[in-house]
């Protein structure tokens, strides 16, 4: 078992927001949390990654990773873990990137903060090598561009090729696709199966588009309110869904060539 | 030649059309003397009472049309005919008087109020910037307006800040409603909602549309929405329609290759194990100094030598289906 949580709770000053989480994870398996938007989704992988906000703190429960409790973990075995072991990828990789550098620089610098024994060119290299392998087609094109020089697309190519430089045993991935186009959420959805077949890594997207969660994922959350309402296999949760608000989800979503409004 | 603009009644014979929009073409200017263009002859027409659906990927122009319906900027060429009239050659109050005619519904329900102003006002401010409506009359009004979107009359004396995003975009729609506009325009108006709370706004907009009559441009990228809320959709890519057709047949019937592309990049519910989906590779082309011919020749798997050299026309392949493609015939 790579990531095992259990019960987890996580409470914001003294209100809990999420209580009576669990997952379970084996490499190489893709997990994807859905529920609407306020339901806890993010807060949950936030504390896997030991990232959350101002007064957020997990007050209850176990996230055994690899075999080793994290939520003991100190500033600096989190400092050591996340980006190597552990990473993530954002709803919009433009915003976690600086605007006024290029991408060049700043995918450097992030690999020899990570990995100082490595020199400029060393990481020059391991960083263009990656661009490539997210189908970047030009990746001294891309190293020497400012990030608003890319567009949506690009610039989520480049966050997952800065989130799997290090081969990372986990990823995960917040909304990665919803603030793209069709097309290009097809492309980056291909993008994150293509990265877990390549280096086997285990991948928690959180997503609010059922047919992305349906397509790629090996297990479904689905969350309400803080609340997991239902987990399993994704045949299980998609095809015999047992709680009534995984149903009412799934028959909200606009299927082609369904009974129509009009 | 049969143009889809001059399409007088829809396929029922029964809704009048109500917007024409002839030859449209949106050119911005650059430095260097160069020019984005963001519409490309743009033949559309829309129908009292139905829905018609704009397709297309961030950048096609879809944005730039609506916005020169609603006359925000001037076109370069063409017309948009509402009433016998070309609406984009009026001016001063002639121009403001049109404008209550067409109305908007925002993408982001957060940004479009002021989150100063009061539920009340916000929603009979349309009323107010045209006279209609005595200060003493607001509460009546905005409680009566509320209740047409099932929102509860209570809410008039709230902020908008202490509404969440379904109900806000009720109040959206609410205020747009106001003038009792024709035409309302849905610029992505579901786009940030979750799906439970988007099935819940789009019941109600057809309800509103089957009450009143009126006709709504329903720009979206979610190919499953359009389909089940449009009768008529258009597909647009890099300023130009590839495709227009009647509801329905873009799931049994579509011809593009463009169109067809779009659905295998669908991601459904119920995927069998071992389905796949199809990606379109590349990214959708800068629409500075575009490429003489096809729009779509760079990432089409059909692209022939003319469609490198001549830029198809829109035709009608079959009734009341129009195809811009040389190689569909």
């Amino acid at each position: 078992m790579l990531l095992e949580v259990k019960d987890l709770e996580i409470s914001y000053g003294k209100k809990v927001v999420v209580a009576g989480a669990n997952v379970e994870l084996e490499k190489g398996e893709i997990l994807s949390i859905v529920g609407e938007s306020g339901s806890g989704k993010t807060t949950v992988i936030r504390a896997i990654m030991g990232c959350l906000p101002g007064a957020g703190r997990v007050s209850g429960g176990t996230v055994i990773f690899d075999g080793k409790d994290v939520l003991q973990n100190t500033r600096d075995q989190w400092r050591d873990m996340s980006g190597k072991q552990m990473s993530m990828i954002f709803q919009d990789s433009g915003s976690m990137i600086n605007p006024i550098r290029r991408i060049g620089g700043q995918f450097i610098d992030y690999i020899r903060t990570h990995a100082p024994e490595k020199s400029k060119d060393e990481a020059y290299k391991m960083a263009s090598d990656m661009l490539t392998n997210v189908r970047l087609p030009n990746p001294d094109t891309v190293m020497n561009s400012y990030p608003f020089e890319l567009s949506g697309g690009m610039r989520q190519r480049v966050g997952i090729a800065m989130a799997m430089v290090f081969s990372p045993k986990i990823l995960m991935a917040d909304e990665p696709t919803s603030a793209l186009d069709v097309t290009t959420q097809a492309q980056i959805v291909r993008q994150i199966v293509d990265v877990r077949d390549q280096y086997n890594v285990a991948v928690i997207i959180v997503t609010h588009n059922l047919g992305v969660a349906s397509y790629m994922s090996n297990k479904i959350m689905v969350m309400k309110g803080g609340r997991v309402v239902e987990s399993g296999k994704r045949e299980d949760v998609i095809g015999n869904p047992k709680d009534d608000y995984t149903k009412q989800l799934l028959r909200a979503v606009p299927v082609i060539g369904a009974e129509r409004y009009i | 030649m049969n143009n889809v603009a001059e399409q007088n009644v829809s396929s029922d014979g029964r809704a009048p059309v109500v917007l024409e929009i002839k030859n449209m073409t949106k050119k911005f200017a650059l430095d260097g003397g160069k020019f984005l263009t963001a519409c490309d002859n743009i033949n559309l027409c829309a129908y009292k009472g139905q829905t018609l659906g704009i397709i297309g990927e961030s950048g096609c122009g879809k944005s730039t049309l609506v916005r020169t319906i609603l006359q925000i900027h001037p076109p370069t060429t063409g017309e948009a005919i509402f009433e016998g009239k070309d609406i984009l050659k009026a001016t001063g109050e002639e121009k403001r008087q049109n404008r209550r005619h067409i109305q908007m519904v925002f993408q982001d329900p957060t940004a479009a109020f002021n989150p100063k102003m009061l539920v009340k006002d916000i929603v009979c401010e349309p009323l107010k910037n045209y006279g209609l409506i005595k200060d003493s009359e607001i509460d009546e009004k905005a409680a009566e307006l509320l209740q047409m979107v099932e929102l509860p009359p209570e809410f008039k004396d709230r902020y908008p800040h202490s509404m969440s995003g379904g109900q806000r975009q009720r109040l959206g729609i609410a205020r747009a409603l106001s003038l009792e506009p024709q035409i309302i325009v849905c610029d992505e108006a579901t786009s940030a909602l979750d799906v439970s709370v988007q099935e819940k706004v789009c019941e109600l907009l057809v309800k509103l549309q089957k009450e009143k009559g009126i006709t709504y441009l329903f720009i979206c990228h979610d190919l499953g929405l359009v389909d089940l809320m449009c009768h008529q959709i258009a597909i647009m890519y890099l300023g130009n329609i590839l495709e227009w057709m009647e509801k329905g047949r873009i799931s049994e019937d579509c011809k593009h290759p463009y169109t067809k592309a779009l659905m295998k990049a669908v991601f459904k519910v119920d995927f069998k194990p071992g389905d796949k989906i199809q990606p379109l590779e590349g990214e959708i082309p800068s629409p500075v100094n575009l490429p003489t011919g096809c729009p779509f020749q760079n990432r089409c798997e059909y692209c022939q030598d003319i469609c490198k050299k001549e830029k198809p026309q829109l035709k009608e392949v079959e009734p009341r289906h129009w195809v811009a493609c040389h190689i569909v015939k």
